[in-house]
């Protein structure tokens, strides 16, 4: 066991996984990460489960110290740069810290979430399965709230073995991809083209539970109140006033507003990394077409590991490793093909 | 009841959906709701992870490589139009409130509103007999259905930006009880010391969608020992289980 030690952190910075599934019924919202995909790749590079709990790091800057021991670390998500004793540090690569050592991530760029992977994980009881940090309700594990200068974790320790860099996948651009419903009814066909022709600002008041959307207010053909029903994570529900608020992890389970549409599960992570301030626009897909893309999403989400490599070997393209051509199959005498 | 016109299943992106049995707030689309909640769960199909039941809906997460929405869709179809009205819940709650003063600081302006004593309005409060509609927005809250509506006042123009936890409120012609500190528009007329939501006790969650509720008043000394109590995890509220010839006489 090793331990780190928070020096300095700004808000909206804790451990989070999934989620906490299986109490909606009763009013407990999920919480877990705001961007799955960074998530899966930071934990792959240092071995654990794509879904293991790690530290969402919120846009401003941290520095961190190992207190105890040594210990293997890695950060993707949103973009930042880093620098370990001083020396500049890569993203999307395993790093080791030895005891006495720090590690400073700067405020994101182009982004808000990073993810901040351990090896070996943190220490923790789950709750409902989940170690996600939940503020409102009290849950959360090793804390159960955000973290604060001065917090120390218990953590895994470093494991022999070389480092792993992560040749990414192109990242998917465009309008965040929707499905109307379940009350675009509550719209005429004129106020659901102006909302997915209307550039979006993210507004300042946004956080981990819902993004304010800033542009030319939308009018309800109907009455702005539905009775109360579920919020799926990736709501966009339009209150009285016509501003769209997006809502994420930390949503409350139920509402009274119209929602409009629904951000597709695989691009849920593209529209929580858009930065307050700059803008978001949608694009509606059919269903069917979103699950194909749910599938793809989770496909490549399971692929990770594949795509990590030891650092070293950079010759070897993920292409090539697909295509049959690696290492690996090269000197595999039982394969007829070589 | 092979085909429904007012059923519709409609999407909420592509992981959940939302099967509605109408629009309003009324007792007999709760209870279809909480009919077919029952027996999605007696099924346990898989790629189905949970459900939320609300006041005339039925909200249920899916797993999008195991299940299309098509398929979940025709199969709950079919599952609603086989299924009845879930009976009355055995299951009766009796809450301790502390109405007015600084616990309940809207019962005065409640009472003034219907040209009612303050003492009154609790005592109409206290003589109803609630059922749990839905528990949603935040952990334990509790959507009440079955207030007097002789008491029934709309929402504040201004909602309040926070509110008690254990505030016991009514909005409009609805009841409510709430467990932890929220923004809220609702009217407040007591408090209770129950933490229907406790993070740190087992069971986590005392109040069930469909259970009855009915109160009763303590005073502040009494409050204050139950909450103490309540804090430390004991459940404070008292739960009776009735029996079958209680239900069918209808009998509290």
């Amino acid at each position: 066991m090793s331990v780190l030690l928070i020096e300095e952190v700004g808000p909206a910075t804790s451990v989070q996984d999934l989620g906490r599934f299986g109490a909606l019924r009763y009013g407990l919202g999920t919480a877990g990460a705001m961007d799955r995909f960074g998530l899966a790749c930071a934990n792959v590079l240092v071995g654990q489960p794509w879904n293991a709990p790690a530290i969402e790091v919120g846009p401003l800057p941290m520095r961190i110290k190992v207190q105890e021991g040594s210990v293997r670390l890695a950060l993707s998500g949103a973009t930042r740069s880093m620098t370990l004793n001083g020396a500049p540090v890569q993203m999307h690569e395993s790093v080791c810290l030895a005891e006495g050592e720090v590690l400073v991530m700067r405020a994101s760029k182009g982004g808000v979430f990073s993810y901040l992977a351990i090896e070996g994980g943190i220490s923790g009881a789950p709750s409902f399965g989940s170690f996600s940090v939940h503020r409102r309700a009290g849950l959360g594990s090793p804390l159960a709230r955000p973290f604060e200068g001065g917090d120390r974790l218990d953590v895994g320790s470093m494991q022999p073995g070389a480092e792993r860099r992560l040749n990414l996948p192109k990242a998917v651009e465009g309008p965040v991809r929707c499905v109307l419903g379940p009350q675009d009814d509550y719209f005429s066909p004129e106020m659901i083209a102006q909302f997915f022709a209307t550039d979006w600002v993210i507004s300042a008041t946004s956080d981990r539970m819902g993004y304010r959307l800033e542009g030319p207010p939308l009018t309800h053909a109907r009455s702005p109140n539905i009775v109360s029903d579920g919020i799926a994570n990736g709501s966009l529900q339009i209150p009285g006033n016509g501003q769209p608020l997006l809502l994420l992890a930390d949503r409350g389970t139920t509402g009274g507003y119209p929602k409009i549409a629904t951000v597709i599960t695989a691009d849920l992570g593209r529209a929580a990394q858009t930065p307050v301030g700059t803008v978001i626009k949608f694009q509606a897909v059919p269903i069917e077409a979103a699950q194909a893309e749910t599938k793809r999403f989770m496909q490549l989400v399971h692929q990770l590991p594949q795509l990590c490599q030891p650092i070293g070997q950079e010759g070897i393209s993920s292409e090539m490793l697909f295509a049959g051509h690696g290492a690996g199959h090269a000197t595999n005498a039982l394969d007829p093909q070589t | 009841m092979l085909h429904d016109p007012a059923l519709r299943i409609l999407p909420c992106g592509d992981a959940a959906l939302t099967i509605e049995f109408g629009e309003t707030v009324d007792p007999v689309l709760n209870a279809r709701v909480l009919g077919l909640d029952d027996a999605l769960a007696l099924e346990a199909l898989a790629g189905v992870h949970e459900t939320i039941p609300t006041y005339r809906s039925l909200y249920v997460s899916y797993d999008p490589e195991i299940l299309s929405f098509g398929a979940l869709s025709a199969h709950l179809e079919q599952l609603a139009a086989r299924t009845g009205p879930k009976p009355p819940s055995p299951r009766r709650w009796r809450v301790p409130v502390s109405y007015g003063g600084e616990f309940g600081f809207d019962l005065e302006e409640v009472a003034k509103g219907k040209n009612l004593t303050a003492d009154e309005v609790v005592r109409r409060h206290v003589a109803g007999d609630y059922r749990v509609y839905m528990l949603g927005y935040m952990p334990g809250y509790a959507y009440l259905g079955g207030l007097d509506q002789s008491i029934a006042t709309p929402r504040r123009n201004e909602p309040r930006l926070v509110t008690p936890a254990g505030a016991v409120m009514i909005g409009g012609v609805q009841a409510g009880i709430q467990c932890l500190e929220a923004p809220s528009g609702w009217h407040i007329l007591g408090r209770t010391p129950m933490r229907s939501y406790h993070p740190h006790r087992d069971p986590l969650f005392l109040l069930e969608p469909g259970d009855a509720v009915t109160f009763y008043e303590v005073s502040l000394a009494e409050w204050h020992e139950m909450d103490k109590a309540a804090e430390a995890g004991e459940c404070v509220a008292e739960l009776i289980i009735l029996s079958a010839d209680q239900m069918a006489g209808g009998v509290a």
